[in-house]
Formats: structure tokens, sequence, C-alpha cells
């Protein structure tokens, strides 16, 4: 380890950073900078500064625990040099199997959410509704409403546990769409060559 | 090489592609569930065993899956079906274009994702329901008891009572329409009661038919009516005088 643990301080920075990794070590879900400054009754600013200093406490190889930044929030995960002796004693079920149809349908709920089933179907130009009901029971996406110019459609949206699944900060955090291969001049132009080729 | 035989192993269909074209002509197997390109793909995998273009089977099969390709894209897009067909064919491909985009980012976001997932499969979190206490919530400002007196008060007054006056039937007597009846008699021997009754209220005309009905329990009268719906006519009989003055206090009340 390159320094000692000072678990033990009268430093306040310290002290607030014991507060902000015992509320991180109770928690199951990414906690925000705001939520730890109202558990903590302290202010924004200086969590962030605790954070800091957890970080750095609990980075890949210094530690068995890992502080990231992932969904929003700050959450702790287990090491990576951990991983195998954790996947002997825990399932990972919110991935496991997840088919190609349940990948197309989370990236287009990713980046297009909120959007309806039939949104999903106009893009796959399949059904969607056996994949969101599977993609809703793993907790990955989740209702946000209905669209009211599509009938009262229901509307879905990516979870928090899609981007802590993911290793994702946010949803910002997905490649750029017009960085994926739209190639729609070369389609475009491949569909234009096979018109002239018909017979008219 | 026989198209109808074709194995297919879809995940909403395994079997013959016969079956499914008898399953999804018979609307067993909901078309919009399967995917078409993977029996495309498994079309070709099998000439490509067989090591030959057998020119019969696919024309056969492309006759069979653009047959099933129109029936799923009706099925899929009932209304923009025809949207579509209102474009010109230049904005129609410009469309169709802009649709395989999108499908084809779709389909390098989903492998990226894929990739994220196997690169992070080492990740392991806590997972479960989230413990977290509801938040608390910001408190009033010091409010004055008077104020919150005074809004009691309004509340706690008794709403001034409801007249229910206006709800109340009021009946006309059923002697009236005894006599009225009995007036027509005299004059002739039979009436049809619709005639009689017509332009009548509601209740007014049920107290009428009370009073038909009273009229025939006392023997001045019998009815005829050739099926149900069909016109009432009320005949005179002799007793119809003699009973003249009877009944005269008969009154219908409100139940």
């Amino acid at each position: 380890m390159d320094r000692p643990l000072r678990l033990i301080s009268a430093n306040p920075v310290d002290r607030l950073a014991r507060v902000v990794e015992a509320l991180l070590v109770v928690a199951s879900q990414p906690l925000s900078v705001e939520d730890l400054a109202v558990a903590a009754n302290d202010d924004a600013e200086r969590i962030e500064t605790a954070l800091r200093l957890l970080s750095e406490r609990y980075g890949e190889g210094r530690s068995g625990i890992v502080l990231e930044q992932v969904a929003g929030g700050w959450a702790f995960r287990a090491s990576r040099e951990a991983a195998e002796a954790c996947a002997r004693l825990f399932e990972r079920p919110v991935e496991r199997g997840l088919s190609g149809a349940a990948m197309e349908t989370l990236a287009i709920v990713a980046y297009f959410g909120p959007c309806t089933r039939p949104d999903i179907a106009r893009i796959r130009g399949i059904a969607a509704d056996s994949v969101v009901a599977g993609l809703v029971e793993r907790g990955l996406i989740a209702e946000a409403g209905r669209d009211a110019e599509a009938a009262g459609a229901i509307r879905y949206r990516t979870t928090p546990l899609f981007e802590r699944v993911f290793g994702l900060e946010s949803l910002a955090a997905l490649p750029r769409l017009d960085d994926l291969g739209g190639e729609a001049d070369v389609i475009r132009e491949r569909l234009e060559a096979v018109a002239e080729k018909r017979p008219a | 090489m026989i198209v109808r035989e074709l194995e297919l192993d879809l995940d909403a269909f395994e079997g013959p592609f016969d079956l499914l074209l008898t399953l999804v002509l018979r609307e067993e197997l909901e078309l919009a569930e399967v995917d078409v390109a993977e029996i495309v793909l498994a079309f070709c995998s099998r000439l490509e065993e067989r090591g030959r273009l057998d020119l019969d089977a696919c024309g056969e099969f492309l006759v069979l899956v653009a047959a099933l390709l129109e029936l799923k894209a009706r099925g899929l897009f009932p209304e923009e079906a025809l949207e579509l067909s209102e474009l010109e064919p230049e904005e129609a491909a410009e469309e169709l274009a802009r649709r395989l985009a999108d499908y084809r980012r779709m389909k390098e976001a989903a492998a990226w994702l894929s990739e994220r997932l196997e690169g992070e499969s080492e990740r392991f979190f806590r997972l479960g329901p989230a413990p977290l206490a509801p938040r608390v919530e910001r408190q009033l400002a010091a409010q004055d008891p008077e104020r919150l007196g005074a809004a009691l008060r309004l509340l706690a007054t008794e709403p001034p009572s409801l007249s229910l006056g206006h709800m109340a039937l009021r009946f006309p007597p059923v002697s009236q329409f005894l006599e009225r009846f009995r007036a027509v008699l005299r004059r002739r021997r039979r009436f049809d009661f619709e005639s009689e009754v017509e332009g009548l209220s509601r209740v007014e005309a049920a107290v009428a038919f009370l009073a038909m009905l009273e009229l025939r329990k006392a023997g001045e009268v019998s009815l005829e009516q050739a099926s149900s719906f069909a016109p009432i006519r009320v005949l005179g009989t002799r007793a119809s005088t003699a009973k003249e003055g009877v009944d005269s206090q008969w009154i219908a009340r409100s139940a």
C-alpha cells in the first residue's frame, strides 16, 4: 500500500470522509453528492473533498473495495482482483443471457428514451413486446409515463441499474450517435443503385 | 431442395417453414414476433451446405419470403403503409435510407454495449432495494394559529340543507284516465291505446296504462294485441256503463 489508512483522525475532513464511507457502505444504490450532503448534514463542497479523499483510499489495487462514480452517483464495488471469488459466491442475474434483440432494444431506449414499444418496433422492424417485458423484469428499463400522441402507449427509459451494470457514469458516457456508423449516404447510394438496375 | 421443408430454429418458432406459413396464415403465430432475416439466413446456409445453386428453390423461397415480409410490414405499420404509399419514390428511398441508417446505428450501439458488458463482467456490486429513508420534507414557516382557527371555522359551519322538492315524481290520479277512457268508450266502442296517450309524458302514459288495466279488471273493456309491441286495442263491453264511477278514488303513488 502506498500509505497507511488513517482511519482515526481528528481532521474534520477525515471525520466527514468516515461518515460518507459509512453511508456508502449502507446504501444499495449509488448516492449523489446531494444525497450525501443531506444525510451527512454537511455542504456539498466538503462532501466532494471527502469523496476525493475516499477515491484515493479505495482505488483499484489499493483495497478489496473500490469507490467509483457510476449512474449519477458514488458507490462501492468489489475490486477486479476479487472478481473470481465473487463470481463463485454470487451470480449476475441482471445481465446473464441478454440476447442480441435485448441489446438492440436497450440501445434504442438508452438513445431515444423515453420511447414506446411501437417506436422500438419501428426501428428494429420486429415487435418488441416480449423483449421489453424481459428488460423491465431485469430492472434495466422502467416505465416513464405515457405518450399522449401515441394513444397513451407506455414509454420506457433506462434505469440507474442499467448504468451501473454497464459501468456508465451517466447516459452521456455512451458513444455519440453521430459517431456510430449510420452511413446514411452509403445506404442511400446503394438503394439508388438497386433502383436504377430495376427495369422500369 | 424443398423450401417448405426448410427446418427453422427461431426465437418465436421452431419447425419446418411450411408449418410456420400455415400458422401465420391461420393467425396462430404473430408474424411481428418472427425474425424474417433469420429465415433468410437459415435458407442461405442450407444452400451453402448443398454447394450448388438451386434456382427453383431460390425462386420459390423469394416469393414466399416476399409475401411474408409484406404481411409483416402491413401488420407492423398499418397506418404508416398508407403514409409511405403517398410518398414520391425519391422521398420513400430517403425515408428508407434514414430508417436503415437508424437501425445500423442502433446495431452498432448494441455491439458497443455488448463489448462494454464483456469488459465489465468483473464488476460486482451490492444489489437490492434502496433502503433509503424518505427525504425530510421542508418545514413550513411559522403559522398563525388564529388563521388556522378561521379556516377551520369556515369548514365547521353547517352547510345549508338542500331541497329535494324538484326530484319528486308527480303522478296524475288514475281516476282522471278512467273517466277519460269511459268518455271515449261512450262515443265509440273501441280505441287504440297508443293514439289516446300520444303526446303524454312517460309518467302520464304509465298511469293511463294502469287505468286501462283497471278497466280490464273491472270487466269494462277487453284488450287485444296482435303481438309484442303491437298497438293495444281497447274494446268496450256492455258492463262499461254499469261500472262507471267505481274506483274513482284510485290514486297511484310514487314508490
